[in-house]
């Protein structure tokens, strides 16, 4: 069976929810003939889920030093703990 | 260790029932996250801190209302959502609100960008901490209605539905915003990276140009 041909605007658009797993099986698999034919868009798929890998790892952001300490002393003085 | 759902429930009765002292253990594990939400909404680190307290304080205070059908981690960050907007509202007023509060446009396509001069960038690989500013400023570069929704899906690892529940939008906005969000991080991370994105072992990919 022949896969329906997508366009580039239709893969970006559905972009996000091919990477969370939240397309319906035919969309994926005409998404996914795409990519295979399509470096534009192989690259920003690649690249989408590399950001969403590495923003993942919960060090993007620091917690302020000393943060726990404060907060344990601030609840402390005001809730009298 | 990590506790599970029924002895959080336990400990959330006892404080509750009087046993004020053991609200911190409650709250510990949550952190960073609970400083995470505010900062994604406040994007300066002594504001974020002050509402983050805030929000610990009036979980306490609100602590007998919580639902169990929600985790009390999305209880939280919701609270900590909540708490960061009224200060930005109080710090920023109106002049805030007006510039960077407004939103893009969620209609209509994003299309992702090429930039004609990223081959021009230095090209040795970028440091651990190098990325992770390069990232910093990418996330603090969106507006904040996508910031919101970018950091509660995929640096808190909330479902769409959480988001939604934490950000009080519905969740068709999240995933608009979240796609948006996702492109634009990507955007503004390719120039940076020299067109070589760390493929997560260790190792840098090149999956430009085209």
């Amino acid at each position: 069976m022949n896969t329906v041909e997508i366009s580039c605007v239709e893969v970006w658009r559905e972009l996000s929810n091919y990477i969370d797993e939240a397309v319906e099986p035919a969309l994926r698999q005409r998404m996914e003939a795409h990519f295979n034919t399509c470096k534009h868009c192989a690259a920003v798929l690649d690249g989408t889920r590399n950001v969403i890998r590495l923003v993942g790892d919960g060090r993007v952001f620091d917690i302020p030093a000393g943060f726990g300490e404060r907060l344990k002393a601030s609840l402390a003085r005001k809730l009298g703990g | 260790m990590a506790r599970t759902p029924g002895q959080e429930l336990v400990l959330i009765e006892r404080v509750c029932s009087g046993e004020t002292q053991l609200f911190y253990e409650l709250i510990c594990p949550y952190e960073r996250r609970v400083y995470v939400a505010a900062a994604s909404v406040l994007q300066n680190e002594a504001d974020a801190e002050d509402a983050a307290q805030d929000a610990f304080l009036k979980a306490f205070v609100q602590l007998y209302s919580f639902r169990r059908e929600s985790k009390f981690s999305t209880w939280l960050i919701q609270i900590a959502v909540n708490e960061a907007r009224t200060k930005r509202r109080k710090n920023h007023s109106f002049l805030y609100d007006s510039i960077d509060e407004k939103d893009e446009d969620d209609a209509g396509d994003y299309c992702p960008k090429d930039f004609a001069d990223w081959r021009d960038t230095p090209s040795e690989y970028l440091q651990r901490a190098e990325l992770r500013t390069a990232l910093r400023n990418a996330i603090a570069s969106l507006v904040p209605s996508y910031r919101e929704v970018f950091v509660m899906r995929d640096i808190q690892n909330l479902s769409i539905a959480e988001t939604a529940e934490v950000l009080q939008i519905s969740q068709a906005l999240v995933k608009t915003r979240l796609l948006r969000a996702r492109l634009k991080v990507r955007d503004a991370l390719a120039p940076g990276l020299d067109g070589a994105w760390n493929s997560g072992d260790g190792s840098w990919r090149q999956v430009r140009p085209w």
